[in-house]
């Protein structure tokens, strides 16, 4: 007997005490924190960009760089094209800015009631008690309010701190990096973003340095009537390894809340970065009611040959999901790679997928959906497999599975490719499943109730997305597909 | 410990088990033997619970307690186990992981406590010991491309580590060539004991002659038709069932 089976017997004990644990709870995430405020009125126009730019002590070239993105998008209409119903949004209802009146100081300094609203999260703060090995950076609504383990970065070199933060002290970087990926005008929301965006994780990674601890940003919404516009960019230069994390929560409303990200990676010759999410926006209710609109633009380049960038994501929230995490695969012999689970439960609307843009020379990209769909939900994938005439011996493959609980809900697959070179090899494999009687009944025949015998079927459906994660977000995504899946059956 | 009295049971409409009556009490294995379409599989389907399968008259009380008014996950807790004649694929699902949460389950659901992981590995490790199975299996998802032998031979496995009052073996002989049929057969033998009773389906002798029945059944027409010991198993081998139509109730050719 190998001490393989003690390996796996020991995970399984752990997933179940935590399977019981998860299943006895609900959306845990959903309570609001009581936290004196400070913020802009709701309304949108120029003076409101430059009251943002104002209050995060911007130079004036963020000030132009905002205003004419917010120009451009006032010329774009909002995209209809994904398979979403999706009422108008007032952008004139929102307020672009809400932040503790706290101002961000050093994490001792932190007001405590918001570093016990990330305990009761389950990401603590505090050095000492944070999980080992992960360094955090807390957005609440619209502000970074705290950075773990900076001081170790630093000294390996590593820049990890809040977007305001970087635009103040990296200007020459940020002004480099920022919309080289996603430009302002790349699409409707991500003009929006460009426009408004009040502050996320910056993330910069040296020469030849491997970042000695996983990165991660838990972001909050918390305010009412806010949106949650965070910009993100991550660069490794040559050589350079990186993985990152992101988490989101939102409390339970019955208004839907607008969340308009753009994450941009860039990663140069032999990078690689890898990115991680676990997606736990407040999903709405069982009828329909509140959750958040999460429409959010993700893009990496691999700018230089031989490197790397994966995609990981878990979504398992929000009301509507408009998401393509994408790679630009320009370097020669660079690898993309997209590994998705998408779960959709009572009028959840999830339209997600990726893009793979290959222009270099033996390039690789490598796309695994997994979409699960129950209740009265609907999810779509939405892939692009683009290969360019110069990328010589292209080559990809994606599969993608759906998998349907229930008899109203619905799995969507739109695969576009566009190849245009001969050379390049270019595989589609796509599947849809039920949950079938048989396995039901196989599982029950040994004693396994119905929810536990559906949750298990799903995890092992999931399994090979899974695995791409962080060992403790596999255990988080994991509670979170048995808990969103309460009461699929029955 | 099995009283089974004038079952009769429907699947989509039509009626399959018309007034079966058969009683086993601890420690007993009986072979229930019968062409095909007598209703064999059914009855192990009804007595497991699976959806579709209508009780329309008659009783099961399994140690005195109403066996068709418990769930399925209930009536294995309650020690009753299927072997599947079509084991199912469980992708992903590991099978080690499966079979704990299983035992688990069933043992919450009895009030007793449930297996840490290095309790449950030592259960594993003997049990692995009878069955002579390799622990390769177990890294494997449910019986994702295991072969016909290794799916059985995982039943068999399931039910050592769950330790059943009650197996129902569905057909287990089926599709097994001669080497797999004596290593399933040594796992069920060895699994034999004076609390333990077995309701061995299946359509041919064959089996029989390694699994040594106290009983033997001949399943017609969706009812018994002729019990006796295991020399009937060898008479029905001789004649074929032909030879029971003609001593017992007419088969039908719908059943």
């Amino acid at each position: 007997m190998s001490s393989e089976i003690t390996e796996t017997t020991a995970t399984a004990l752990r997933d179940n005490a935590e399977v019981a644990e998860a299943l006895g709870r609900n959306y845990s995430a959903g309570f609001v924190t009581e936290i004196e405020m400070t913020g802009l009125p709701p309304g949108l126009d120029e003076e409101t960009i430059r009251a943002l730019s104002a209050i995060k002590r911007e130079p004036e070239w963020m000030t132009e760089w905002r205003l004419a993105a917010y120009r451009h998008w006032l010329t774009m209409p909002q995209p209809d094209w994904a398979k979403l119903k999706l009422d108008a949004i007032d952008y004139q209802a929102i307020s672009y800015y809400a932040a503790p009146k706290q101002g961000p100081k050093s994490l001792d300094e932190v007001d405590p009631v918001l570093l016990e609203t990330y305990e009761k999260l389950g990401v603590p703060l505090h050095e000492r008690a944070a999980l080992a090995g992960v360094a955090v950076d807390a957005v609440f609504d619209s502000v970074s309010v705290g950075t773990t383990f900076r001081k170790q970065l630093a000294e390996a070199g590593v820049i990890f701190c809040s977007m305001s933060e970087a635009i103040r002290e990296h200007p020459e970087l940020v002004q480099k990096y920022l919309g080289s990926v996603v430009p302002t005008g790349d699409n409707f929301f991500a003009a929006l973003n460009s426009a408004v965006f009040s502050d996320g994780s910056f993330v910069f990674i040296p020469k030849g340095v491997r970042c000695p601890m996983e990165l991660s940003t838990y972001f909050r919404i918390n305010a009412q009537n806010t949106g949650q516009f965070e910009r993100t960019l991550i660069v490794a230069e040559e050589g350079a390894h990186v993985s990152y994390l992101e988490g989101c929560t939102a409390p339970k409303r019955d208004e839907n809340q607008l969340h308009a990200a753009v994450v941009e990676l860039v990663a140069l010759e032999k990078a690689q970065i890898k990115y991680s999410t676990v997606q736990n926006w407040y999903p709405g209710d069982e009828n329909g009611v509140g959750g958040i609109y999460n429409l959010v633009t993700k893009r990496g380049d691999c700018r230089g040959d031989d490197s790397k960038i994966s995609w990981t994501q878990v979504e398992t929230g929000s009301a509507i999901t408009w998401k393509y995490p994408s790679v630009v695969l320009r370097g020669d012999r660079s690898v993309g790679e997209f590994h998705s689970v998408a779960l959709t439960h009572h009028y959840q609307q999830a339209d997600t997928g990726t893009k793979m843009i290959h222009i270099g020379k033996d390039t690789k990209s490598k796309i695994v959906s997994k979409g699960i769909s129950a209740g009265r939900s609907n999810n779509s994938y939405r892939g692009l497999v683009k290969v360019e005439k110069g990328a010589e011996r292209a080559r990809n493959y994606t599969q993608c599975d759906s998998l349907l609980i229930g008899k109203k809900c619905g799995a969507h697959t739109f695969p576009y490719m566009e190849v245009k070179n001969p050379t390049a090899i270019v595989e589609h494999e796509a599947t849809t499943s039920k949950i079938s009687d048989d396995q039901m009944f196989y599982c029950r025949s040994r004693g396994i109730g119905e929810e536990d015998a559906v949750s298990m079927i799903v995890d092992g459906f999931c399994k090979q997305v899974f695995r791409e994660l962080p060992m403790e977000f596999a255990v988080e995504a994991k509670k979170l597909l048995e808990v969103s899946l309460e009461g699929a059956v029955g | 410990m099995l009283k089974i009295e004038n079952l009769h049971a429907r699947v989509a409409g039509k009626e399959i088990l018309k007034g079966l009556s058969l009683s086993v009490k601890p420690g007993e294995v009986h072979a229930i033997m019968g062409p095909n379409g007598a209703g064999k599989s059914t009855l192990g389907n009804v007595l497991t619970g699976r959806d579709g399968y209508e009780v329309t008259a008659g009783s099961v009380s399994f140690d005195g307690v109403d066996l068709l008014a418990l769930e399925p996950e209930a009536r294995a807790a309650a020690g009753v186990f299927l072997a599947f004649q079509y084991p199912v694929e469980i992708p992903g699902v590991n099978n080690t992981y499966f079979l704990r949460a299983a035992l688990n389950a069933q043992r919450k659901a009895r009030g007793e406590k449930e297996l840490d992981s290095m309790q449950f590995l030592k259960l594993v490790r003997e049990k692995l010991k009878v069955m002579q199975i390799s622990d390769e299996l177990l890294h494997r998802a449910v019986n994702e491309g295991f072969s016909g032998g290794e799916k059985k031979r995982n039943e068999i496995f399931q039910m050592a580590v769950l330790e059943p009052k009650l197996a129902i073996l569905d057909e287990t002989d089926s599709g097994l060539d001669i080497d797999a049929l004596k290593q399933v057969a040594q796992g069920v033998n060895a699994q034999r004991s004076p609390q333990r009773s077995f309701l061995v389906i299946t359509h041919y002798q064959r089996l029989l002659d390694y699994i040594e029945p106290d009983f033997v059944h001949v399943l017609a027409g969706g009812r018994i038709v002729e019990s006796g010991d295991k020399t009937l198993a060898l008479k029905l081998e001789e004649h074929g069932y032909a030879w029971v139509r003609e001593h017992g109730e007419p088969a039908g050719a719908t059943a």
